[in-house]
């Protein structure tokens, strides 16, 4: 049998394509082949490298617990309720990724403000958004909680609906059919909306910086490290940053790889 | 385990533009009814309905006396099979039939007999680590009883339970719903196509067409005896029968029916279940010596001309049906009450 001919499409679509994708892999390896060794250790034996690596991680998953508690409600009435409006609540949960960050910190500061209202309001409980990891936290939260909403409703709707039907006649409340089929069955879905919300949060600069340019998160760091200091300065922590976020995005691809079973 | 007695009271059942002429129907304890309709007939619906996965338009629900219309799925102690299993995927085999043991919070002990007695009733003991997407349909659907059955339902709903099996198993699997009805007396509702699975699986059998509940009886009287044209129509002509084979010992056997008895291919014994149809049976007005092993002679009780084609029921008895070409019948000048002679061959006669 002859070996088929490579179409020329194929080759020059391949070409193409692989033009991206060095686009996107040069930069990145190319910073990380810029430190040494030895310049990542000392940047992470520098306090304030350090305090803003695990501020950055932490309120990342804060925000990602929040929207977990709620969002994840929301994406099951989603998946299993038509309701008059549905389409506005869906497209709503995605509004955030497209209005431009440092707008959104703006009308977040317009509400969460000293002197705003919801920040008034919750200024007596002891929570302080402007210049406190509170606002970092919202920030996250708003720009990136649709990645975990999304996820969970697209994992909520695969399950038959019929599944929880029949653990019902077994005698399961709605709350314990929920719990032991609908979640257990959406749960790989949920874990990885969760680090795709995570990681988005961990790397969010603009709406966090109107909010809280101090306490400073890695993304804020290393903005002030380049103006202030110049790329060299930069450098280390940018590459602490890009290992970070490439170890959290291999875990993701591993949550969702094996395909197990069929979920009906 | 004992049935319970279900009684529908004008019952609407409503989905997005579809609509179910109110239903009204009572259901003995014990009883095995099947409900019998063409796909998209509301089937499911009705089936969902009683076990209270929807909320019915209007009417009543009561289930041994009781008004249970309100009663959320949980507390009714329905079984629920479904057509295509609908195992949970995430647990294994014996975990999905102990799942309503643990939401009544049955000790781990006795969740772990009751499991195992319902395996060795269903034979699925060998599957009971397995997780669903490794069995094969069949086994799939036994287990679904097994679950069902585990919570001792006072009814047992089962949605077109061995329409997505092969021939094989499905053959295999209705002798289990028999056995299992016998066994336990629970009350079955079945709903199915199939006229095969009404005829010898019910008690009882309810046809539903175009939205109506249109004849409720044993599967005798709706089959033979259709109480309107468009039960007629839609049943169409079985030639159903039920009796006692016993072997003749030269490849045939003979199977008993009122008073006459019926030759067909193959030695077996027992009861039996068997199907003619209508354009294997050959009329004619003199006594017929052809090859065909069974004749006999009978009186003409009706006859529907349906243009090309004429339907001509004679009672032998039983009552036969055959059907012959409308020119057929006028050169025969065939008339009711008249005597005629009918006769098909052993091996038309279809077994099941």
């Amino acid at each position: 049998m002859r070996r088929r001919r490579t179409e020329p499409l194929t080759v020059l679509f391949a070409a193409l394509g692989g033009l991206l994708l060095l686009f996107i892999a040069a930069p990145l390896l190319w910073t990380l082949g810029a430190v040494s060794p030895a310049a990542l250790m000392a940047a992470l034996g520098e306090g304030e490298v350090r305090r803003a690596i695990t501020l950055t991680l932490w309120a990342s998953l804060v925000a990602t617990v929040l929207a977990l508690l709620t969002g994840v409600p929301l994406a099951y009435l989603l998946a299993r309720h038509d309701f008059p409006g549905k389409r506005f609540v869906e497209g709503l949960i995605d509004v955030p990724i497209v209005v431009p960050h440092s707008a959104a910190g703006i009308a977040l500061l317009l509400l969460f403000g000293r002197e705003a209202i919801v920040g008034r309001l919750l200024a007596p409980l002891g929570l302080r958004f402007v210049a406190a990891v509170p606002g970092i936290v919202i920030a996250m939260l708003f720009v990136s909680l649709a990645f975990l909403v999304d996820a969970a409703r697209d994992g909520f709707a695969a399950i038959d609906p019929r599944l929880e039907r029949v653990a019902r006649t077994l005698g399961a409340s709605p709350w314990q059919a929920f719990c032991s089929i609908a979640l257990p069955l959406a749960w790989r879905s949920i874990l990885s909306g969760m680090l795709m919300m995570w990681a988005r949060g961990l790397s969010e600069f603009g709406a966090v910086i109107i909010l809280a340019y101090h306490p400073m998160v890695a993304p804020v760091l290393i903005f002030e490290r380049f103006e202030a200091y110049g790329l060299d300065a930069a450098l280390p922590v940018a590459a602490l940053m890009i290992l970070i976020s490439l170890a959290v995005f291999v875990l993701l691809r591993m949550t969702t790889r094996r395909p197990e079973g069929r979920v009906r | 385990m004992s049935g319970g007695a279900l009684r529908l009271e004008a019952l609407e059942v409503r989905l997005e533009g579809f609509r179910l002429a109110p239903l009204t129907l009572a259901v003995e304890a014990g009883t095995y009814l099947v409900i019998v309709g063409p796909t998209g007939a509301g089937k499911t619906l009705i089936l969902e309905t009683i076990a209270g996965l929807r909320r019915p338009a209007g009417g009543q629900l009561f289930l041994d006396g009781a008004e249970i219309t309100a009663l959320p799925p949980e507390r009714r102690q329905t079984g629920f099979v479904y057509q295509d299993y609908l195992l949970f995927p995430h647990l294994t085999v014996a975990e999905n039939i102990a799942y309503g043991l643990r939401r009544r919070g049955l000790r781990r002990r006795e969740r772990e007999t009751r499991v195992e007695a319902l395996a060795a009733m269903l034979g699925i003991e060998p599957l009971l680590d397995r997780r669903p997407a490794t069995l094969s349909g069949g086994e799939a659907q036994r287990v679904a009883l097994a679950r069902a059955l585990a919570v001792e339902p006072r009814l047992l709903l089962l949605d077109e339970p061995l329409s997505a099996l092969d021939p094989a198993t499905r053959l295999r699997l209705r002798g289990v719903l028999a056995r299992l009805h016998d066994a336990l007396g629970m009350t079955i509702i079945h709903v199915t196509h199939d006229f095969e699975e009404a005829f010898t699986l019910g008690d009882r059998v309810a046809v539903i067409h175009e939205g109506q509940l249109l004849q409720v009886g044993t599967p005798e009287e709706v089959f033979r005896r259709p109480n309107s044209e468009q039960v007629a129509r839609f049943v169409g002509v079985q030639n159903l029968f039920r009796g006692r084979l016993r072997p003749l010992g030269d490849g045939y056997s003979r199977l008993h029916l009122d008073d006459i008895s019926i030759t067909v291919v193959g030695e077996a014994k027992g009861e039996a279940h068997l199907s003619i149809r209508p354009e294997e049976i050959v009329l004619s007005r003199e006594p017929l010596h052809s090859s065909a092993r069974n004749s006999f002679r009978g009186r003409i009780t009706a006859i529907e001309d349906r243009g090309t084609l004429a339907y001509v029921a004679v009672e032998v008895p039983p009552v036969f049906t055959s059907v012959i070409t409308h020119r057929s019948l006028e050169e025969m000048g065939l008339r009711v009450g008249e005597e005629v002679h009918i006769a098909f061959k052993a091996s038309a006669v279809h077994l099941f």
